[in-house]
């Protein structure tokens, strides 16, 4: 095993231990989408796109009072070391569910009866904690297809390695790490609607690590923020009373 | 091509106007018959891949990655390498295209961009064979498309020659029936650059790299690929709709002027010429 944390309290690619992976968001970025967004975390390169309000097929699916919200997490054939095969995976297919379940809360789908949302992760390339990326990813490319929210949706990871509790595993840390845990939060409501643990900690390092998870959300999120203000009000922060009055498409 | 199975539907309005403006030899979006879209190529994007590419021309965007495995050879071909080209249209690509194993129309197309690399013999599979009969290297390019605005066929077949080009891959070293991959990243053993034109018959007009719009209206449609020396190397007719003797002739004739044009575009981007 290699030395994931060396004398100075520095990680592999040199990070501190409540350090994020540089990181870039963009939204719009696809042209057929209602909403589009890319995020790169690190080595992850991944793009999200959303298409619906649309009509429900197959039919019988339709739900008479909301929207239907369905979600894909796909990886591209290249994206990894090895190969994969593009059908999907069962892990594949997992981390679809609790992506739509992450996501499920911030969606007044009560808005948009019989009708079916899509949302679709494509990894391009993935570097450990490619779930947490897509999903923040996601979130923008739904607040882009102007799809009503009551928040953004913002995930990151903290886990474990060799006794010390970290920040934003990357691919190696979280292969040859100790414990794994993706948290995913609407800040403004303080709802946590995705947390996962893979791996062993005790009561005291989850608590560590799962406020530390949170710190890393908080950075995000700012992020997500600007992006979405740069993207439909142009690079200068606008007054606040514009922010409020919506976008004008 | 419509993806999936709805067709893109245009609106009567709009098939006279083009079939007005086509008859005086302009395009709808205001491109000369034999013009392509800006085409744009990046390399080396995803680190984890031998070789990446993402081609957009216009609006059409595509990613192909190059993957390099051990495998063993056919049986009729114990002494060459694998060739497998994969492409992938994702549902993030546009409202008709469905998430599932590839359709008809992605097979189609993996397929032509296929013989145009195979047949042009851009690799030289014989370079690829470790031990004859048991051991040869793979070469898996797998695209996923992006975001459709038509011409999928020369932006697929772009992106894989592109990243064909600009892929490095490990040095095996064989002795004593034994392989062993050495720390030396080398090239692919390239001999020439295949390269597709696409073109389309909108009544009696025959254009260059059509866009959506386009491709709902033609009646027919011509893929021509051709490598460096102007040998055509693969070809395919799709669409319903015909085309005359004269019309095929004609299309060789822009087939091989365009190809030269785009070849060099393609190489000047990569860094080849």
């Amino acid at each position: 095993m290699t030395t994931l944390i060396n004398e100075q309290g520095l990680r592999v690619d040199g990070r501190r231990f409540d350090q994020l992976r540089p990181f870039k968001l963009e939204v719009g970025v696809l042209r057929n989408a209602d909403g589009s967004a890319y995020i790169e975390m690190g080595k992850n390169k991944i793009m999200a796109a959303v298409y619906g309000p649309k009509e429900v097929h197959p039919k019988h699916q339709t739900l008479p009072d909301r929207c239907l919200l369905r979600c894909r997490y796909h990886m591209s054939p290249f994206s990894v070391d090895t190969r994969k095969n593009p059908a999907p995976s069962r892990r594949e297919i997992e981390i679809s569910k609790i992506l739509r379940e992450a996501l499920e809360p911030a969606l007044i789908l009560g808005d948009y009866p019989r009708t079916a949302i899509d949302v679709y992760l494509e990894v391009l390339q993935s570097d450990g904690g490619s779930r947490c990326a897509g999903l923040t990813a996601a979130a923008l490319a739904l607040a882009d297809a102007g799809i009503n929210m009551r928040d953004l949706v913002v995930a990151c990871a903290a886990g474990k390695l060799g006794g010390q509790i970290v920040l934003d595993l990357s691919d190696v840390e979280d292969k040859e790490g100790d414990a794994d845990l993706p948290v995913a939060i609407m800040p403004n409501l303080n709802q946590v609607t995705l947390l996962q643990l893979d791996g062993m900690m005790t009561g005291e390092e989850f608590k560590t690590a799962f406020e530390m998870a949170l710190q890393g959300c908080k950075t995000l999120y700012d992020a997500q923020k600007a992006t979405l203000i740069s993207k439909y009000f142009g690079k200068a922060e606008p007054p606040q009373q514009e922010v409020q009055e919506g976008p004008e498409e | 091509m419509a993806i999936g199975k709805k067709p893109i539907v245009v609106e009567q309005i709009r098939k006279t106007r083009m079939a007005e403006f086509l008859s005086k030899g302009r395009r709808l979006s205001g491109r000369g018959l034999l013009d392509y879209r800006p085409i744009k190529i990046e390399t080396g994007l995803i680190e984890k891949a031998s070789g990446s590419a993402k081609v957009s021309i216009g609006n059409t965007q595509v990613i192909a990655g190059v993957k390099v495995e051990m495998g063993t050879p056919f049986p009729d071909t114990p002494d060459q390498g694998l060739l497998i080209v994969n492409t992938e249209v994702l549902p993030i690509s546009s409202r008709n295209a469905e998430p599932g194993p590839p359709s008809e129309d992605a097979i189609e197309l993996a397929r032509v961009v296929d013989r145009g690399i195979r047949e042009s013999k851009m690799i030289d599979l014989k370079k690829l064979c470790l031990l004859p009969g048991k051991k040869v290297l793979a070469v898996f390019i797998d695209v996923s498309v992006l975001d459709i605005d038509g011409n999928l066929f020369d932006t697929i077949s772009y992106a894989c020659t592109a990243a064909l080009a600009t892929a490095k891959i490990r040095k095996y070293d064989v002795a004593n029936e034994e392989v062993k991959a050495t720390e030396e990243m080398v090239p692919l053993p390239i001999r020439t650059t295949p390269i597709s034109v696409t073109m389309a018959r909108i009544e009696d007009v025959l254009i260059v790299d059509p866009d959506l719009e386009e491709e709902a209206l033609m009646d027919a449609r011509l893929t021509l690929a051709s490598d460096h020396d102007d040998n055509i190397c693969a070809g395919q007719k799709g669409c319903p709709g015909g085309f005359t003797v004269e019309q095929i002739m004609q299309a060789r004739d822009t087939a091989l002027v365009k190809g030269k044009e785009n070849r060099d575009l393609l190489k000047r981007e990569i860094g080849l010429a």
